[in-house]
């Protein structure tokens, strides 16, 4: 170790929160003057849920142990997704390569040299069918990370349970399908925006009215985070976005108790412990309120806010990688202890490639020891009333509660992301936090402190390099197979559809079935929407 | 004349990941550079045409996704195909130790992998760029 006496060094300890909220050395009752128990709290499962969505929490059901996982082909997936299952996870969840993220094929010219890197490779219905072969639709919930492309990849999801024989309505699972945070921070847009929304609704309105236990919608900070966002920005430009939906379906003539029930979020764990339970306790309780008072929300069901959590992937350190255990584990706690429905614990190798099968089996058992050996799931919230933590949490959705009128101010979240509002805070809060790393205000053992000047290399994951091959060649058999009359026909009727009113997804329903691709899909859409560049903020 | 290093800072393929992209540039600029940063979804070619339009001495590629093996090796063709070899290429982001020798051994000047400090990145461009005199 370079710095033997490094623990008696006071520098480089922050009194202050991630997100640059002042921390007194101890707090008492002087600090949550003014806090009702009963009104800002409420007992677990109770309005304003700031303690928890259900009476007994993790007593009745754990969290639902969710590890994303996708690559190469989707016959290795496949093969990755039964023995995840085999270890005892108890939810998929699908990672896309980036051509399907975009919207094109594997075959397409942008899609060189990224086919199956950083995800599974999906590009018609066959693909899907060989994914999700020999996995029981009826009873694995499956969570969908894609976002532009949500409708048609949710379409070809729908078929292929209508292909296993699984009714709609028994399907549970969620579709990211969060538009607003591509355009806010991870970029994966296709659409200029307002249509974009429009297809998000579309899938809403759909769900609501035919797959009645599938969550649309995953509402989500977690790439907000992950872009360098403060707590607080994560905290309020989701609930915002979510704001944002909810207007939007009941634009279309939705009744806000019809399909709030099934708007679900998707939050960061990231290091500043409190900070984060506060955090995810907050948002509870704000989107309890807006959902109440703000759109007169009446079934109960619409003001819970439930969400899934991943531990902070920015966080981890290519430095001493085995160290991003123990990160993953306290940030693992903290969405815990915070009251997360279900959980994804990033493996220690990923700051380097997507993870071995090693490394992915210790970060699930990271999840099945909070779970069963220290007893922390055994009571609700059961860092409630602390001091600390209910000033935290007022703190936190006080700075959240100003972030949210500054953009209702501005006409709402699209209105925002059209002048750069939420871009830039980002790319400002990032640029401080790396600027506290680089002067060592901010110390990330291993990388800025305790520095070890060799460092063994570890086992990676090595994707195929032929898995673009293979696809490109399914991918040309197909399209020579398939009746092209009727692909033809299909685009054609979406084109019509898109250009109209309607609602999409019957079309592309029809699309898929007859094996139209995503690639093609999507420029179909595109010749009627068009395509959105933005203009880069720094 | 303006002495000022000029670098090209861009962000090929399909990833959207900017924020590295974004914090390297700012602190380029704020290190008393003339920073250009070309957006998302750039291909190598129009990477390389924006280098000799904007007369740059340095590129900075942000990669995350793992395509670098198909990218950074197009790049480089295309300098040399444009007699511009003398344009510094330097590359960040989740590159394998192997992969960044091998690219290292095929021209680009450095790869600076996740923790490099903005100093360093800022220091390696500053005495590898020759200054006119």
């Amino acid at each position: 170790m370079s710095e033997p006496r490094g623990t008696s060094v006071p520098s480089g300890r922050s009194f202050k929160t991630l997100s640059g909220l002042p921390v007194e050395p101890v707090y008492g009752p002087e600090h949550i003057e003014g806090l009702d128990p009963r009104r800002d709290l409420g007992a677990p499962g109770q309005f304003p849920y700031t303690r928890g969505i259900h009476p007994t929490m993790y007593r009745g059901k754990l969290w639902t142990m969710r590890q994303f996982s996708g690559f190469a082909t989707p016959e290795e997936t496949n093969r990755r997704y039964r023995y995840l299952l085999e270890q005892g996870q108890t939810g998929l969840s699908v990672a896309f390569d980036l051509p399907t993220l975009m919207g094109y094929d594997a075959d397409h010219p942008a899609s060189l040299g990224e086919v199956g890197k950083c995800g599974v490779s999906v590009s018609s219905l066959e693909d899907m069918e060989i994914l999700f072969d020999s996995i029981p639709l009826a009873d694995v919930s499956v969570s969908m990370t894609i976002n532009s492309p949500a409708s048609v990849i949710w379409c070809m999801y729908l078929a292929v349970a209508e292909k296993q024989g699984v009714d709609w309505t028994r399907l549970n699972g969620t579709l990211q399908n969060d538009i607003l945070k591509e355009y806010i921070a991870q970029k994966e847009f296709i659409y200029p925006p307002r249509p974009s929304m429009r297809l998000v609704t579309d899938v809403i309105e759909y769900a609501a009215r035919n797959v009645p236990k599938y969550n649309p919608i995953s509402i989500s900070g977690y790439h907000i985070r992950e872009a360098g966002s403060t707590a607080v920005q994560e905290l309020a430009f989701t609930l915002r976005d979510g704001v944002e939906y909810v207007e939007w379906a009941l634009e279309r003539g939705l009744t806000i108790d019809e399909f709030a029930p099934r708007l679900s979020f998707f939050f960061n764990a990231h290091n500043d412990f409190f900070e984060e339970i506060a955090k995810y306790r907050a948002a509870r309780k704000m989107w309890a309120h807006l959902m109440r008072d703000r759109f007169g929300a009446r079934d109960e069901r619409s003001m819970k806010l439930r969400f899934h959590a991943q531990t902070a992937g920015c966080s981890l350190t290519w430095q001493q990688p085995y160290n991003n255990v123990v990160r993953t584990t306290i940030q693992a706690l903290a969405a815990v202890l915070g009251g997360a429905q279900s959980l994804h614990t990033n493996s220690l190798d990923e700051a380097y490639a997507l993870p071995s099968e090693q490394a992915v089996t210790i970060a699930l058992r990271t999840q099945q020891i909070i779970a069963y050996e220290n007893g922390v799931a055994s009571t609700a919230d059961p860092l409630g009333g602390s001091y600390f933590l209910e000033r935290l949490t007022l703190d936190m959705e006080q700075a959240a509660g100003d972030y949210i009128r500054r953009i209702d101010e501005m006409g709402g979240m699209i209105a925002a992301i059209e002048r750069g509002f939420p871009q830039s805070e980002i790319a400002e809060a990032s640029y401080q936090y790396q600027k506290e790393q680089e002067s060592g205000e901010r110390v990330i053992v291993g990388v800025n402190r305790f520095i070890e000047q060799k460092e063994e290399p570890i086992e990676l994951l090595q994707i195929d390099e032929s898995a673009q091959q293979r696809q490109c060649e399914k991918l040309s058999a197909l399209r020579s197979r398939r009746n092209n009359d009727r692909v033809r026909a299909a685009l054609d009727e979406l084109r019509h559809a898109a250009a109209g009113t309607e609602n999409t997804i019957p079309y592309m329903l029809d699309a898929v079935r007859c094996y139209a691709t995503v690639g093609e899909i999507c420029e179909a859409l595109r010749d009627v929407f068009g395509s959105w560049h933005e203009r880069s903020v720094l | 004349m303006d002495k000022r290093i000029r670098v090209l800072v861009a962000k090929p393929g399909l990833d959207g990941h900017d924020r590295g992209a974004k914090v390297i540039a700012r602190a380029l600029r704020d290190a008393g550079m003339e920073v250009i940063y070309t957006g998302l979804r750039q291909t190598p070619e129009m990477i390389v045409d924006a280098a000799l339009q904007e007369d740059v001495q340095v590129i900075g590629l942000s990669i995350l996704s793992g395509a670098h093996n198909t990218i950074v090796p197009r790049v480089l063709e295309l300098l040399r195909e444009k007699g511009m070899s003398d344009v510094l290429l330097v590359v960040g982001g989740t590159v394998p130790d192997e992969d960044a020798e091998r690219l290292k051994q095929q021209g680009v000047s450095a790869v600076f992998q996740p923790g490099a400090s903005l100093e360093q990145i800022v220091d390696f461009i500053r005495l590898s760029v020759k200054q006119p005199a």
